[in-house]
């Protein structure tokens, strides 16, 4: 799900385009109140700008909704079928208060990665705010799913809802057989490892409903088997004690707790299983939106904006219609300066957008300082460029790759060392020439997953002892696990059924005990 | 290719079982929040919903996290005076972001709030008492309603049809359709009458005459026995069978030896009693007198938190409550209920003097008369003499209360009229 929601600011300036001399304005439509043509019209027009373009898209399917749907949706993580847990029923409550006091705006629109694409539009919204959400959602991200080399690689989008389908159907049929509350401790335990679900290398198989089902009973079969041939009691030959302590299980770390779970969990029954798995999958799907997350809004900005602005140049819109547009469109790209009460960490659609328009500035009028740093884009076909980085890259590489001089001197970004055995913060590098490769580099390992959670793995699990699970937390920059590890410890002792441990490794490779649970 | 689809009307309310799972996996601390709001309350405003909060951290979903420390390099836009190398203080309450975020209406960031409406709150509030789930549906029902005449309508079911009205309303209807062409033909044949009397009753006249007088029957002949318009039904509207009055008498002890815990139960007590009474009549009155060895009668704010010292004279309140009767509340007119609560410490010579009153001046007068004794260690004189008169009078309950369980079997006579 990506969401574009309102960030609250105060009136800032709107500079609306000047009027082309020489355009006769012939206006889709006048005043704010939208209907059925009328947004089958801008769809229309959009497209066909669109297609000027070159975006490949999958098709739309735009659905009209309340705003009581807006927020269940977007409580729901965006999954236009979700199993019932009661996480969601928590985060519709709260959604839901929050939009009643008007402390926020709700998100204008929702996008699902899935074929067709399903764009929410709120019924509340004006015309001039359905067409900005017809730009960005239904062209600007859908593009951006069907291009991106990690959509491409770790989601279908056409077996995506057939997939969640059936794994509502699976949970509901399990909470009638063994008790919702059964159904709810595991989804909790799995929850909290959503994020270690994820196979971060290997291209995970098609999915599809009918292949899905026929497998599972199969699937359920085959693993209990295995599982207990792992643990079956008996040895079956004499192994020296030393090559038994030699040799560990599983040989190579595993950095997919869910996954190692679901195949390995001694306790598991066959349903417990695969409710893990499908768990493992949605996060899976979800993975290249956390990994893409200024990309895909900053695609999706930059071309809501080109799009009606070239809708505009051709005289199709009226200037109450831009103006209304590049209100919403300041507010969403509005960065508030670090030292700013509204400040929450750098606003992904400010630097995607910013990003992607300067990608077409060096294109297009490229300084000698541009020419220097990046030589083949200057000069070259901006829509070829664009549409190269947004296939190729993820937020990482992206920054690392695209972020300009002029742009860190425009953002005046600056970064900073926080350590623990110094008093003072140091500012170790600004938007000067001797820091601007320092900058782009940390500000890009900022959109580095593996930085930002910790990496914790599975190394060993005792075969031959008490079977109990360790994992190994390897420490970067010597920073340690939260206070919410001890409970994360129990989660995942609940899933595996017996003792949990998880050591800390520094960068000197000391191993140092972190937790343990004890079961 | 895009379709448009409007969604607006499926799908409505699709969270509600994830609210549903919500709820039930934190009934503990709703309950808990809800007994605090009933506290909080007034004995007839109960039903209504209630804003819940429960601490944010108990209901957060763990993930793994870094916790503080090691070295963190952190990137931030808008710098306006630092140059690399500068080093300068942290920042207190964290990474420049502001002072703490207070909301407007003084609710935390740690406490997640939310509404339970007015079924989701009775259903908890039910859950202490213990009640049959027969008895939590009756109570938490709107009123029953029964059909009662209305008048005449001009459409309805025809197993409604009101035969006279609708013979009635034809009869006026022919009268006036009738009345023009009636007129015309007396005057016809009148004039024809004259004719044949002058001996002219061969003229060309007259034959016009006679020929109108044809037209004229048949035109009156014409007009309808019965037609649609006239059809008249019975209606019938629902009127909420509760159509009576009540009084409600709360009494309570407040000696020295009624605790806080005390009172809350008997406050559940009166709250229930309240509850079931609403369900039957329309208009219900309060009235609180509280008694230690004098009574008095008060508001319901100081009936709660009021806690005196000394002795216990029962019979104090119930003479009070005799009077007020007798000044108030004729017992023609209204239906009379009293409810008290004690921890059941009386003078040994007033618990006589209270069977005496009850029995003989009270009980004739009242519907219903329950008494609960909260927490007492042994039955006390007044137990004993009480229990004389529920052995003699079926409008008579008493219950001895450990815990608010035991509240409902008060009730169960009460409610078992009720429902037979």
């Amino acid at each position: 799900m990506t969401e574009l929601s309102p960030v609250p600011v105060q009136d800032r300036p709107a500079d609306p385009a000047a009027d082309p001399a020489g355009v006769v304005r012939q206006p889709i439509s006048e005043g704010s109140e939208w209907t059925f043509e009328l947004l089958d019209t801008y769809d229309r027009e959009i497209r066909r700008v669109a297609a000027h373009y070159g975006l490949d898209t999958y098709p739309n399917q735009i659905e009209v909704i309340t705003s009581e749907q807006m927020i269940d949706a977007y409580s729901s993580v965006g999954m236009p079928v979700g199993y019932h847990h009661w996480s969601y029923g928590k985060e519709f409550m709260s959604t839901q208060k929050s939009y009643k006091r008007g402390q926020m705006g709700l998100a204008y629109e929702i996008v699902i990665n899935s074929s067709p694409c399903i764009a929410y539009l709120m019924e509340e919204n004006t015309m001039t705010m359905q067409a900005l959400v017809i730009a960005h959602a239904a062209y600007g991200h859908n593009s951006f799913f069907k291009g991106n080399y990690l959509f491409r690689t770790w989601t279908d989008a056409e077996g995506i809802l057939d997939y969640l389908v059936f794994a509502r159907n699976f949970i509901a049929d399990c909470e009638q057989r063994h008790g919702e509350e059964a159904v709810e401790e595991l989804l909790d335990s799995c929850h909290a490892l959503m994020n270690y679900g994820v196979d971060r290398y290997k291209r995970p198989a098609k999915l599809s409903m009918a292949k899905e089902q026929a497998r599972q009973s199969e699937r359920e079969d085959y693993l209990q088997s295995q599982v207990n041939d792992l643990w079956r009691t008996l040895p079956p030959k004499e192994a020296s004690e030393a090559a038994r302590k030699e040799r560990r299980f599983p040989a190579e770390p595993q950095e997919n707790l869910l996954y190692f779970i679901e195949k390995n969990a001694p306790r598991l029954e066959p349903w417990q299983r695969e409710i893990v798995r499908i768990v493992r999958k949605i996060a899976q799907y979800f993975y290249p939106q956390r990994q893409t997350q200024v990309m895909n809004e900053g695609w999706a900005t930059f071309w809501h904006y080109t799009l009606l602005n070239h809708l505009y140049e051709e005289g199709k819109l009226t200037d109450g219609f831009m103006l209304e547009f590049l209100q919403s469109h300041t507010n969403v790209v509005y960065q508030p300066p670090f030292h700013s009460r509204m400040y929450s960490g750098i606003n992904p659609y400010a630097l995607g957008f910013a990003m992607f328009t300067d990608l077409r500035r060096i294109c297009e009028h490229p300084t000698d300082e541009d020419r220097r740093w990046f030589p083949e884009l200057a000069g070259s076909d901006w829509v070829k460029s664009l549409d190269f980085a947004m296939r190729n890259f993820k937020d990482e590489s992206f920054i690392a790759q695209y972020l300009s001089p002029k742009l860190i001197r425009e953002l005046k970004l600056f970064a900073v060392v926080d350590d623990d055995q110094d008093e003072k913060l140091e500012i170790a590098a600004i938007h000067d020439d001797a820091g601007y490769r320092q900058v782009r580099q940390l500000l890009a390992e900022q959109y580095n997953l593996g930085n930002r959670e910790p990496n914790i793995q599975v190394y060993n699990v005792d075969v031959y002892g008490d079977r109990s699970l360790t994992l190994r937390h390897f420490m970067h920059n010597r920073r340690p696990l939260g206070e919410s590890t001890p409970e994360m410890l129990r989660h995942i002792a609940r899933l595996w059924g017996y003792t949990v441990r998880i050591e800390s490794v520094d960068q000197d490779n000391l191993v140092r005990m972190a937790g343990v649970c004890e079961v | 290719m895009s379709q448009l689809v409007d969604r607006r009307l499926s799908g409505k309310n699709r969270s509600a079982v994830n609210r549903q799972r919500f709820l039930r996996r934190y009934k503990g601390q709703i309950r808990k929040a809800v007994t605090e709001a009933v506290s909080g309350r007034g004995v007839a405003d109960l039903e209504r919903g209630e804003k819940i909060s429960i601490p944010s951290k108990d209901l957060s979903e763990p993930i793994f996290h870094h916790g503080p420390g090691g070295r963190r390099n952190v990137v931030h836009p808008g710098n306006q005076e630092f140059v690399s190398g500068d080093r300068v203080d942290r920042p207190q309450g964290g990474g420049g972001q502001g002072g703490g975020k207070g909301s407007p209406d003084g609710e935390g960031m740690d406490e997640f709030v939310f509404e339970l409406s007015k079924e989701e709150f009775m259903e908890f509030f039910f859950q202490d008492l213990a009640l049959p789930d027969l008895v939590k549906k009756q109570l938490a029902a709107v009123p029953e309603t029964k059909r009662a005449r209305a008048g005449f309508v001009s459409s309805g079911n025809p197993s409604n049809l009101h035969v006279v009205r609708s013979m009635k309303q034809a009869i006026g209807r022919r009268l006036a359709m009738a009345a023009g062409p009636r007129e015309a033909l007396r005057e016809a044949e009148e004039a024809l009458e004259e004719l044949v009397a002058a001996g002219r009753g061969d003229s060309p006249e007259a034959d016009e005459l006679r020929e109108d007088i044809a037209t004229l029957k048949a035109r009156v002949a014409a007009v309808p026995f019965i037609d649609t318009w006239d059809l008249r039904y019975a209606n019938r509207v629902d009127q909420p069978t509760p159509s009576s009055q009540a009084v409600m008498f709360c009494v309570l002890d407040v000696s020295g030896s009624m605790d806080e815990n005390r009172k809350n139960i008997a406050k559940r007590f009166f709250m229930l009693l309240y509850l079931f009474l609403t369900k039957s009549y329309e208009r219900i009155e309060l009235v609180f007198i509280r008694h230690h060895t004098v009574a008095s009668e008060v508001d319901e704010e100081n009936f709660f938190s009021a806690r005196e010292s000394g002795g216990t004279v029962v019979s104090s309140a119930l003479e009070l409550m005799h009077d007020i009767i007798l000044e108030r509340y004729p017992s023609a007119a209204w239906n009379i209920y009293a409810a008290q609560a004690s921890d059941g410490d009386n003078w040994e010579q007033d618990s006589m003097r209270c069977r005496e009153l009850i029995s003989q001046s009270i009980l004739p007068l009242v519907q219903y008369y329950a008494y609960v004794e909260i927490e007492a260690e042994e039955p006390q004189s007044l137990w004993h003499e009480y229990a004389r008169i529920a052995a003699t009078s079926p409008r008579f309950a008493m219950q001895r209360i450990l815990g608010l369980e035991d509240i409902y079997p008060v009730f169960r006579e009460l409610f078992k009229k009720k429902v037979t």
